[in-house]
């Protein structure tokens, strides 16, 4: 049993070592400017453009549904006009930042992990390492760059349909007066929500990218070996993702709370 | 020269090479032969850098490789083409793309003199007008011309082949024997030649090495090897499995 305990243990260190140097070649190859901007612009359209129809449905349904039961429960206090305050404050600072990069590691991180985990198998990263390219430059750095530069867009674009599709529910479907709505929505919901729910979706969009480059990059065993990466880099991206939303919340909150 | 000196390999409990040692000349088109999972292709990933060994060097043009890292080595590996036993093209790009794939990322040569090198390749292993093709539009024997023409494209001065032959009929196993002996010549480069194909290894080898029990096990020239009485190479020549 204690074997079994220091192999698992050794493991588990082996690869967050390995984790941490294809973390730190990353940095290397995007301070070193190493990466071409023809494979950064592939990555950015693959990951944002492609990435639209998800994001949309996304930040539209969780804005409706959020403020449909923010109705239901204000109305029995008649403060149905804070309903779109609290579909404000939640789409910007959790649900917004959160529910995308979730959306976004089911889609971009799968994708990733497995083009780079056949890459792997197939011996193509070996032969992009023969052809004197470095597979970081190559394959993570702009993968890597994409997803931190694309996910806060992702976001804001979620956030605000989120908001949108929100107030068309409160003000058409529950006919509630749109001016004291809007007001509300403008007086309670800050930049620094905004801020707060921007920044977090930065850091997922890290986690994302180098959660899924490491699992692909790192990939055996054939067709098996690709599938258990695909499904590793999606449930360890959004676990994650989960619990460094809750350390980001302490964090901002405090950082904000005191200025 | 190529230097491979105590060269030691472990996957885990298993030891694959053991204390290998021999060198390359300039211009030698050496064979490594041996059984099925006896580390021929281990061996032949040592001496690109693309594996690290247990303990052992590995020298090229004298400087050492296996102490060295990857940004390190890429500078080495510009010395070398290497064919790959599935080919490894990427499947994303079209042939051309393939080809030219370093001269795209070094963008030290215009459009046009990409295509015209391009189409030198492709000719030179006798696929001409393919460059818009995507790998998975072509056969297992084309896959293998193209990864040859990525591979001597950028005139290397080594090239290292895994397996060439492996899984072709024999008439497109001629053909790409012929093309191995007609780059080697051309191009007058080292070549490095993992097969167990025989009648390839005694065609397009100046030396034969063969691996066996972890080891090199008998080294000499194809005649040397062919006509030896050792009863572990006859049997691997002859093709003959254990009773």
């Amino acid at each position: 049993m204690t074997a079994f305990w220091e192999k698992y243990l050794t493991g588990w260190l082996r690869g967050l070592g390995t984790y941490g140097q294809l973390f730190k070649e990353t940095l290397l190859s995007l301070f070193g400017f190493r990466m071409a901007l023809r494979d950064l612009v592939g990555q950015i359209y693959f990951i944002g453009v492609k990435s639209q129809s998800v994001v949309l449905v996304t930040g539209a349904f969780t804005g409706m549904v959020l403020a449909a039961q923010a109705y239901y429960q204000f109305h029995q206090f008649k403060m149905d006009t804070a309903t779109l305050a609290l579909v404000g404050v939640s789409m910007c600072s959790e649900l917004g930042p959160v529910l995308t990069s979730l959306m976004v590691a089911g889609r971009v991180g799968a994708a990733i992990a497995a083009e780079l985990g056949t890459m792997r198998v197939t011996e193509q990263i070996d032969a992009l390492r023969t052809l004197a390219t470095h597979p970081v430059d190559y394959l993570v750095a702009p993968r890597f760059l994409a997803t931190l530069l694309v996910l806060p867009l992702l976001t804001a674009e979620a956030i605000a349909i989120g908001i949108g599709a929100g107030y068309i529910v409160v003000v058409y479907l529950m006919k509630v007066d749109s001016a004291y709505l809007w007001y509300n929505m403008l007086r309670y919901t800050g930049f620094v929500d905004l801020s707060v729910g921007l920044m977090k979706s930065f850091v997922f969009g890290g986690i994302i990218a180098s959660i899924a480059c490491y699992k692909g990059m790192h990939c055996r065993n054939g067709a098996e070996g690709v599938g258990y990466a695909t499904t590793a880099a999606v449930v360890y991206s959004s676990i994650a993702i989960l619990i460094s939303n809750f350390f980001l919340t302490l964090l901002f909150g405090r950082l904000f709370h005191t200025l | 020269m190529i230097e491979v000196h105590q060269l030691q390999k472990r996957f885990g409990r298993q030891t694959v090479l053991e204390d290998v040692s021999f060198s390359i000349p300039l211009g030698e088109s050496l064979v490594i032969i041996g059984r099925s999972g006896c580390g021929k292709s281990v061996l032949l990933k040592h001496i690109i850098g693309l594996l690290q060994p247990d303990a052992g060097s590995v020298r090229i043009d004298g400087e050492e490789i296996t102490t060295m890292d990857e940004r390190n080595l890429i500078r080495v590996r510009s010395k070398f083409g290497m064919v790959f036993q599935g080919a490894a093209l990427f499947d994303s790009l079209t042939v051309a793309e393939n080809v030219a794939f370093a001269f795209r990322r070094n963008k030290t040569m215009s459009a046009k003199e990409i295509a015209h090198k391009v189409a030198e390749a492709l000719e030179m292993v006798d696929l001409p007008g393919i460059e818009t093709k995507k790998p998975s539009e072509l056969s297992g024997g084309m896959r293998k011309r193209v990864g040859l023409a990525r591979a001597i494209i950028y005139h290397p001065q080594i090239v290292l082949y895994d397996e060439p032959t492996t899984g072709l009929d024999p008439v497109v196993s001629d053909s790409i024997d012929k093309l191995i002996i007609r780059v080697t010549q051309h191009l007058k480069v080292t070549a490095i030649v993992v097969t167990h194909d025989m009648r390839s290894a005694r065609r397009v080898g100046d030396r034969i090495v063969m691996l066996h029990d972890k080891k090199v096990y008998a080294s000499g020239t194809p005649e040397d090897i062919f006509h030896s009485t050792d009863p572990v190479v006859r049997q691997f020549i002859n093709g003959i499995a254990d009773p």
